[in-house]
């Protein structure tokens, strides 16, 4: 199962918007790439999936996806097929090659990270992707939170557009982009996240405020870079509808806009948070009467 | 069959799971088989008796052609001495004429494989869309019913035009298998209508789509027909003869043996076959002067449109065994040297076929999706179920086994519901295939209860019927319950909602 919403945390000290080891060629971290996506924008899409994330969402569907690793190597000892191992540096080093895809390691992790990171240059990502592009509209950045990469997607962008592909970011929103110019003039579309319809809500919910998610949303429509925006309708724990009509209010003017309402799902939900409810087939049906009222003409549930 | 003709004779009476017209069809073949009168060259038995060729049941006896695919235009444009058929004035004369010929067409099997291109045939007789809407159906549910066989083929142009609008609406609607669709693709096809095709491909598991472009470059004014056979319009598919190419292996000494070789003995034991066939068809049984489809100008008998069908499976399986691979990541599909040595072969087997003259006609290359008898054996040059790789690849593998299979091949993706919400993504795949050289591609919802067996379609409850021994109108059902518990062809992997 793809998982839908899925971004997270807290701590976020220094990010440094993809560059790391300043000085050598631009890497970032990649978790997973998923070749053919029905479900990442428009048409087919290679979803790429970056490793860290800003906000700490409750009911994350990916947790693993929210740290990077940090070396402890306890995952080196449980992995069945032999793809980890600690270099003599101490670091843990992946072979891709080796790996069944067991998920033993995402199980054995007490610090929400993968230990199959693979950090890219853009034009090694790029290569990877390149038997792909034939078949896909574009790609479509991802996460963790793709735009704490924002320099190194500028960089990917612009060979995405040289290949005459289209270039997608699937973000929290957490991190202004409408003062990015470089990444907004190889950027075509986004796909933002609304999680809450008050401030309360969103902090309770992910740890972040709900200031920059609105502001980015409102100005990516203004510029026609914005392709829908989502919602994960999760019963109890924020005012869903408070969320649809917000989300509604900023979209209704901008017709081309669709709204995604996706149903809280149980699937890599931490433990601790698996008791809450899935909504019901009659409240999503309620959410999406809601937006259509409020004049949204393109609603997606899922 | 057994041996023992009156055995055979009473299992066919007695069977609880055929309608009349299937007995009566079954037990046709118990007479055609019970005589043997082709006359076969030495190399052609060697390969019948070493398991590695096989007439595909179509009769020790051939008095038709496998497939006939008469010119439909030309006959409601002249109308049928015959038949005595005036050219059709309206859309309801139109259908009426189509369907009395397709009771009138010999082929293998008795029931038609082909029945036009149908929006093609039947725009000039649109006139009130509700009207026409009535009369396609109509023919379309006289079609399901009475010719009962997913091997029947019906094609729609790359045009958007009302009746195929409403044939495409009705398909959805009705979710019956027969007849079996194909639309032809083009690059500059409208983006609404071919749209419209893939949201009915989704829910009905049909129409699949052919490259218009390149099938057109092989075989002229062509039709795609049974389960992706393609085949000049005006033409018969005279016989097809298969090589299993999984029995190969036991041939040779080693990869370089089996290439350089058992090939091209392979290709003459199966071309020989299809001469001898041919030969019995043509100058014995004068196939074509005792049809009035042939003496109307309907079927012609020369070399463009008179095809020897070269079939084959089990490419996937003939490489992993000659290169002894065990190794998920070294065998066909995966690997990069098997894959190089599996494009050698079909090279090799293209260049020996077209070296070799043809006593009638031509022959055309065509990736065989099986039989019902099969099991561990892989359709065409495809990888074998349960060891896809990731869709990209599959795709790009199956374009390079399949380049010169100018008598078709197709290749079958089932699709989760998320793909449902976006048929702008089988688009992107679609353009993106065909563009690299796919010949065929068919997609359907996971959830659908029509199901592709093979290349054929079967519904998923007629197969549980079957299975409890009731009877089906659909004659393909007796394959396909066999089919999808040999091959494990309801395991295929479903694409769309990976992690």
């Amino acid at each position: 199962m793809r998982k839908e919403s899925g971004d997270s945390v807290v701590s976020c000290s220094a990010w440094t918007g993809g560059k790391e080891d300043i000085g050598k060629e631009m890497r970032a971290p990649v978790n997973k790439i998923i070749p053919f996506s029905a479900v990442d924008g428009y048409g087919n899409r290679t979803a790429v999936f970056f490793q860290g994330c800003n906000q700490n969402c409750l009911y994350c569907h990916n947790p693993e996806t929210i740290q990077e690793c940090i070396h402890c190597g306890a995952c080196v000892t449980t992995c069945p097929a032999g793809a980890l191992s600690l270099s003599d540096a101490g670091r843990v080093v992946y072979d891709i090659s080796k790996c069944c895809n067991c998920d033993t390691c995402l199980k054995t992790c007490t610090n929400n990270a993968s230990p199959r990171i693979r950090h890219m240059t853009s034009k090694e990502l790029l290569e990877e992707i390149r038997a792909y592009l034939p078949f896909i509209d574009g790609v479509t950045a991802s996460g963790g939170e793709c735009s704490l990469r924002s320099d190194f997607l500028t960089e990917f962008f612009e060979r995405i557009k040289k290949e005459k592909k289209t270039a997608y970011m699937d973000t929290n929103g957490q991190i202004p982009l409408w003062d990015k110019k470089e990444l907004l003039a190889v950027l075509d579309k986004t796909m933002i996240d609304l999680k809450a319809g008050t401030e309360e809500d969103h902090r309770k919910l992910t740890g972040m405020g709900l200031e920059n998610p609105v502001e980015n949303i409102r100005r990516m429509a203004a510029i026609g870079k914005l392709y829908e925006i989502r919602t994960v309708v999760v019963p109890d724990v924020v005012d869903n509808a408070r969320t649809v009509a917000l989300g509604a209010s900023l979209i209704a003017d901008v017709p081309d806009v669709r709204y995604k309402l996706i149903k809280f799902r149980h699937y890599g939900v931490r433990s601790e948070y698996a008791g809450i409810k899935e909504p019901s087939d009659a409240v999503m049906e309620e959410l999406r009467e809601l937006a259509a009222a409020k004049g949204v003409k393109n609603i997606v549930v899922t | 069959m057994t041996k023992d003709m009156t055995k055979d004779i009473l299992q066919v009476i007695r069977n609880p799971k055929v309608t009349f017209n299937q007995r009566l069809k079954d037990m046709a073949k118990i007479a055609e088989n019970s005589v043997e009168l082709v006359r076969y060259t030495e190399k052609s038995r060697e390969y019948f008796e070493n398991g590695a060729m096989m007439d595909m049941f179509e009769g020790k006896t051939p008095y038709r052609t496998r497939y006939c695919v008469p010119d439909f235009e030309l006959f409601l444009k002249q109308g049928s001495k015959f038949l005595m058929l005036e050219p059709p004035k309206d859309i309801w004369e139109a259908v009426g004429n189509l369907l009395c010929l397709y009771h009138n067409i010999p082929a293998d099997g008795g029931l038609p494989v082909y029945i036009g291109c149908l929006d093609r045939l039947l725009e000039p007789f649109v006139r009130d869309e509700a009207e026409a809407e009535k009369a396609i159906r109509f023919l379309l549910v006289h079609v399901d019913r009475t010719i009962s066989n997913a091997f029947c083929h019906a094609d729609l142009s790359p045009e958007d035009t009302r009746a195929g609008r409403i044939i495409l609406k009705l398909t959805k609607e009705m979710q019956r298998p027969c007849p079996n669709m194909t639309v032809m693709y083009r690059e500059d096809m409208p983006r609404d209508y071919l749209m419209a095709a893939l949201d009915t491909a989704m829910t009905a598991a049909k129409p699949s789509f052919a490259n218009d472009v390149l099938y057109r470059r092989d075989m002229g004014d062509y039709a795609v027909v049974s389960c992706y056979n393609v085949l000049p319009i005006g033409g018969c598919g005279l016989t097809l003869v298969r090589l299993n190419m999984n029995q190969l292996p036991k041939l040779a000494k080693d990869p370089e043996d089996l290439l350089n070789r058992v090939i091209p003995d392979a290709v003459t034991a199966v071309c020989d076959a299809i001469d001898s066939r041919c030969e019995f068809i043509i100058e014995d049984c004068h196939y074509y002067e005792n049809t009035f489809l042939y003496q109307e100008g309907l079927i012609k008998k020369d070399k463009e449109h008179m095809i020897g069908m070269f079939g084959f499976v089990g490419l996937a399986e003939c490489v992993n065994k000659i290169m002894k691979l065990q190794d998920p990541g070294e065998r066909f599909g995966h690997g990069a040297a098997a894959d190089l040595y599996a494009e050698k072969v079909m090279k090799k087997m293209k260049e020996e076929i077209e070296k070799r003259p043809c006593k009638y006609g031509k022959y055309g290359l065509h990736a065989q999706v099986g039989v019902m008898e099969d099991s561990s054996l892989t359709p065409g040059g495809r990888i074998p179920i349960g060891e896809e790789p990731e869709l990209p690849y599959q795709i790009t593998n199956f374009i390079r086994m399949h380049r010169d299979c100018d008598a078709g091949c197709g290749e079958l993706f089932p699709f989760e519901k998320t793909a449902q919400h976006n048929p702008q993504y089988l688009a992107d795949i679609l353009k993106g295939a065909f563009s690299q050289g796919a010949r065929y591609l068919s997609f359907y919802g996971a959830d659908s209860d029509l199901v592709r067996v093979t290349g054929y379609l079967v519904k998923k409850s007629d197969i549980e019927r079957f299975d409890r021994e009731q009877m089906t109108l659909n004659e393909a059902t007796v394959n396909g319950s066999g089919a999808s518990k040999n091959l494990h062809l309801l395991d295929r992997k479903v694409r769309g909602e990976e992690e």
